[in-house]
């Protein structure tokens, strides 16, 4: 082995790794919010006593759950142009991640309203309250909190597939890291280098979603 | 005025049927209930008792006969059932208070989202009713930090704020410690003091002497005797309403 590893050029690039940063941190933290919302109206369709609504959310779940996410914004990126719809590679990334992750946090989601007690919609029912509100005010906050570390999982889960919209350009850290070692070919460093970002960006992460867990989805419980 | 006219009465069942799939949970119910009458339902578990109560305010639909609140006949689909939830309160074995809401904010969510009324009002009613049941200091505390008596206490006060003129409680005091029961009994009664109608599923005979005007008991889905409080417990007509008190009374 007569290879000298040097880390200077990968520190060198700093700035192009931290606008990978910010690159990733954007498009997760978009496709998780738009993810979660999406994916509350499909647990809702998936919920719903409609048959045809109910068939059009399962079928969804199943196709997103049992394909590669590669294929999905691969789908997006080079597919959907053919039916005149031309996205960027950042677009395609945020609208891809947010397809896959409204999926499985509609799955998530449902675990979570399931394990509220009906005598609490009776209880909104009993004082004349309507059904979007009582989802909104009763169940919402109980339901999520009962799932919320599955979903902080799933959520750091994306984060990290996120490295994969490389591969349509998307400009996240991964992309930068491929265009470094393009240009200094040292591997080795950069790769290293990105997954020690990767390891201290999920720890960041879990601990942000920690504290908005405590702020929004705690209350005392018996 | 007319003393007999329909809409004197605040509740009117009559031949009320309804079935869990083959299952016939109530038969052939009819009942009155006065504008400030205070009954009391009991009858052995199982025998519908809950059931009769959730058809009133549309928490159960019911496949046949009809049902009347204030003179409004609830539809068999329930569409105005909102209408009619507005004059009924209701309270709950399991006291189902949100838990992810202090004890004022429970008191205040129905009233801001159904009643449309400001936060200052709101809140001024969820104290007032909060005061009245004696736990206007708790209003900052959440329902898990409150015991079984005191979260009964504020699911009655949270009833109250949406100003119902009728009162359903399904075994209010069953779920709670002996030492709880009194204080929710007390409450209740100096509801009934009031003059709110109200029907209560208990097995409470104490309260039942110092409030009820009828005592109705209830087997198989069926109303098998309803008659004055003295005359229930000291000369009741029928073998199975004798049955079911010695039943209760000597434990
Ligand atoms: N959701 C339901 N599905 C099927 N059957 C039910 C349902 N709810 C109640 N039942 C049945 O209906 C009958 C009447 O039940 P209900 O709860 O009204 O009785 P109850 O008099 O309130 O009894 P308890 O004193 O135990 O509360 C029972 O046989 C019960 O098993
Ligand atoms: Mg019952």
């Amino acid at each position: 082995m007569n290879y000298t590893f040097d880390f200077a050029p990968v520190f060198a690039a700093w700035p192009s790794l931290v606008d990978g940063v910010v690159g990733t941190l954007k498009m997760s933290s978009l496709s998780m919010i738009f993810g979660l919302s999406l994916g509350i109206v499909f647990m809702m369709m998936r919920m719903s006593k409609q048959r045809a609504l109910k068939a059009i959310a399962v079928s969804y779940i199943e196709m997103i759950r049992n394909t590669p996410i590669l294929v999905q914004v691969f789908f997006v990126f080079f597919g959907m142009p053919a039916i005149g719809i031309r996205l960027s590679g950042e677009q395609a990334a945020i609208l891809a991640m947010t397809l896959n992750c409204a999926a499985y946090a509609a799955e998530i989601v449902r675990g979570g309203v399931q394990s509220i007690r009906p005598g609490q919609i009776e209880a909104g029912r009993a004082l004349g309250m309507h059904t979007v509100d009582i989802y909104r005010f009763i169940v919402f906050r109980p339901a999520i909190r009962a799932v919320y570390p599955a979903l902080c999982s799933q959520f750091i889960l994306m984060m990290l597939n996120s490295s994969l919209m490389s591969s349509v350009s998307a400009e996240e850290l991964t992309y930068f890291a491929q265009t470094l070692d393009a240009q200094t070919f040292r591997s080795f460093e950069i790769y290293l280098t990105l997954g020690v970002i990767y390891l201290a960006l999920s720890q960041f992460l879990s601990i942000a979603l920690g504290m908005i867990g405590r702020v929004y989805f705690s209350y005392p419980a018996k | 005025m007319n003393g007999t006219s329909i809409s004197e009465k605040a509740i009117s069942m009559s031949g009320v049927n309804k079935w869990y799939g083959h299952l016939q949970v109530l038969k052939g119910i009819n009942l009155e209930v006065g504008r400030g009458e205070h009954i009391v339902l009991c009858g052995p578990s199982g025998s519908g008792k809950s059931t009769l109560i959730r058809c009133i305010n549309h928490l159960e639909e019911i496949q046949q006969g009809s049902i009347a609140v204030n003179g409004t006949t609830l539809s068999q689909k329930g569409s105005n059932a909102d209408h009619i939830r507005r004059d009924v309160g209701m309270v709950f074995q399991q006291f189902n208070l949100f838990p992810h809401l202090t004890v004022l904010q429970n008191c205040m969510l129905a009233q801001r989202r159904v009643r449309k009324t400001s936060v200052a009002e709101a809140k001024d009613k969820a104290m007032r009713h909060l005061e009245r049941v004696h736990i206007a200091e708790q209003a900052q505390k959440y329902p898990a930090q409150l015991s079984g008596g005191q979260q009964q206490r504020v699911a009655i006060a949270r009833a109250l704020c949406m100003d119902p003129q009728i009162m359903l409680f399904d075994e209010p005091t069953s779920a709670l410690d002996p030492e709880m029961v009194k204080e929710v009994l007390d409450t209740m009664i100096s509801l009934a003091d009031d003059g709110i109608t109200m029907i209560c599923v208990t097995h409470e005979m104490g309260f039942a002497r110092a409030v009820a005007h009828r005592v109705i008991f209830m087997d198989r889905g069926e109303i098998i005797e309803s008659a004055k409080p003295d005359v229930f417990f000291s000369n009741p007509s029928h073998e199975r309403t004798k049955t079911f008190l010695s039943q209760i009374l000597n434990h």
